[in-house]
């Protein structure tokens, strides 16, 4: 079936809209259902999940295993019947098919909100960690042992600190 | 505790009030949470449901913006029970669903709800009334970096908080408002202004949420990106768009008036003639007409009339709170007789409508009344 709107591309976006009680289809390609906006969530139907679905069991049938999520048994098929992943590992076992799926309904595909607390202070304090390793080192190099002293002290407390946020 | 006694009564919880509330009934904030290391609730054995509620429920109650919280498991909650925290917009109707294994924690003001074991571990969300995204977007974020301390969430620096539906990836938030707005509906334009709200990439839904019909032209419009952006800039775009959504419906109010008041004053009237007389109505028709009386609330056509009244008629006629005020079981048909008389009641001493300033050419027909 071609695209109702370029009639050259093969249509994958397919979905009715009932507009006042009158029912209408419309088939795009992907191009045009992207410049439409119809490639938004709100249409993440079955066919994007059918597609997606293909292309794993491809993937799957090359390798010859059928992918399984180790932290819960999820399996492709699962997720082609339920649209839900089964747990939070399933999003590192089935990143490659994800991606592409992600892009479409998403502003980005990497995380830029919240961090909990916890993970941020983590995160600051590994960065002052190497920051502080690499003037240790320079001090040492430098035979600066004062400041070596100094900075190592240092390093210490952020240790510790990394470890009670770890612990917590 | 009782349910019931818990629950404000909708007398009480119509009267609440907020910025832009004649077009905006309330603002919700959801954030969709996971715990690591355990099945997603949907795909999760029952036990590792029960445990996982037993996890997070004790940490739930514990936080102090949840002192005095009604909790209850959902399997200690009857259908009717549920029926009115759907028709309340305090849980979804998925979650009326649930039984063992999941949970429900809700506090006295009714602005924070947390749904455990819904379609993720956990789904919290502030509510106020009016249009209060910012202010309830900050009371979730509390809850949530509260209950991070005590709960190991499932969370991935890359794709952020892990949800069970791909659509809630990342920030797992959901901000969204529900909207009255009559005048575009009367003026043709709910279509158009549809269409464009979900170009900009958010959503337009029905009273109860996805896949439902808007009754009493009342509409639901969130955010659906929820991965790649700041909370703060998903806040503000749908404040941004949800500002203009009140423009344009204060507007069609305007030139309606002004080009086809006959109209408008023929819907109103009609509307409170049978909302006031009839002696049988189904909740559907009871909405769609208290939806046309609330514009003429707000047109001023009703002096005395309040929209407080409409509001709590709003909710007291669905049929679960209809069918709360009665013992015996009713079917359909009884609610409508039921529902009918207590809106002749309640609407006996709002007096019939009473269009402002008719213009030269309404003089002849006024004359006729």
């Amino acid at each position: 079936m071609l695209c109702m709107l370029c009639k050259k591309n093969e249509a994958k976006f397919h979905y009715t809209q009932v507009v006042k009680d009158e029912m209408q289809k419309v088939d795009l390609c992907e191009s045009c259902a992207k410049q439409k906006g119809v490639n938004h969530p709100g249409f993440f139907g079955a066919d994007l999940l059918l597609g997606l679905g293909a292309s794993q069991e491809m993937a799957q049938t090359a390798s010859g295993v059928e992918i399984r999520c180790p932290g819960c048994g999820f399996t492709q098929a699962d997720f082609k019947k339920a649209g839900r992943l089964g747990c939070a590992q399933c999003y590192a076992t089935f990143s490659e098919g994800l991606e592409g799926l992600l892009k479409t309904m998403h502003k980005g595909i990497k995380h830029v909100g919240k961090v909990p607390a916890a993970l941020r202070q983590g995160r600051d304090l590994n960065e002052r960690l190497k920051h502080l390793q690499k003037k240790l080192d320079k001090a040492v190099t430098s035979e600066d042992f004062e400041q070596a002293a100094s900075l190592r002290d240092e390093i210490k407390v952020t240790k510790d600190q990394l470890d009670n946020v770890a612990a917590r | 505790m009782n349910m019931h006694d818990f629950l404000s009564p909708p007398v009480e919880t119509a009267r609440r009030t907020g910025p832009h509330d004649r077009i905006v009934m309330s603002s919700r904030v959801r954030l969709a949470r996971n715990l690591r290391g355990v099945a997603f609730p949907g795909w999760a054995k029952k036990s590792e449901r029960v445990k996982a509620l037993e996890i997070i429920r004790p940490a739930v109650e514990s936080l102090p913006q949840l002192i005095g919280a009604f909790s209850e498991t959902m399997d200690n909650l009857g259908p009717l029970d549920k029926q009115i925290l759907v028709e309340r917009h305090l849980i979804s109707r998925e979650h009326a669903a649930k039984s063992s294994g999941s949970g429900l924690v809700l506090n006295k003001e009714e602005s924070l709800c947390v749904m455990i074991n819904e379609e993720d571990h956990l789904r919290m969300q502030a509510l106020r009334p009016g249009l209060q995204l910012r202010q309830a977007w900050m009371a979730i974020d509390q809850v949530d970096s509260e209950l991070e301390r005590k709960l190991d969430y499932a969370f991935s620096p890359e794709l952020g908080y892990l949800t069970a539906c791909p659509t809630n990836l990342g920030t797992g938030i959901r901000v969204s408002a529900m909207l009255h707005l009559p005048g575009m509906v009367l003026a043709e334009q709910i279509t158009q202004i549809i269409s464009s709200v979900n170009k900009l990439g958010l959503a337009v839904r029905g009273l109860y949420g996805e896949g439902t019909e808007a009754l009493g032209n009342v509409f639901q419009v969130s955010n659906q990106m929820t991965l790649g952006e700041v909370e703060p800039d998903i806040v503000e775009r749908l404040n941004k768009v949800l500002m203009q959504i009140i423009e344009h419906e204060e507007n069609a109010r305007a030139v309606l008036l002004e080009k086809k008041p006959k109209i408008v004053y023929n819907h109103i009237g009609r509307a409170y003639g049978i909302l006031a007389n009839a002696h049988s109505i189904t909740s559907k028709e009871t909405m769609n007409l208290l939806s046309l009386m609330r514009l003429g609330v707000d047109l001023g056509e009703f002096p005395g009339g309040e929209r407080a009244l409409i509001d709590e008629l709003f909710v007291i006629t669905q049929p679960a709170h209809l069918q709360k005020q009665f013992t015996e079981k009713l079917v359909a048909e009884e609610r409508d007789l039921l529902r009918a008389d207590m809106l002749r009641d309640r609407l006996r001493h709002v007096s019939r409508p009473n269009p402002k300033a008719p213009g030269p050419g309404d003089a002849t027909l006024d004359k006729r009344n």
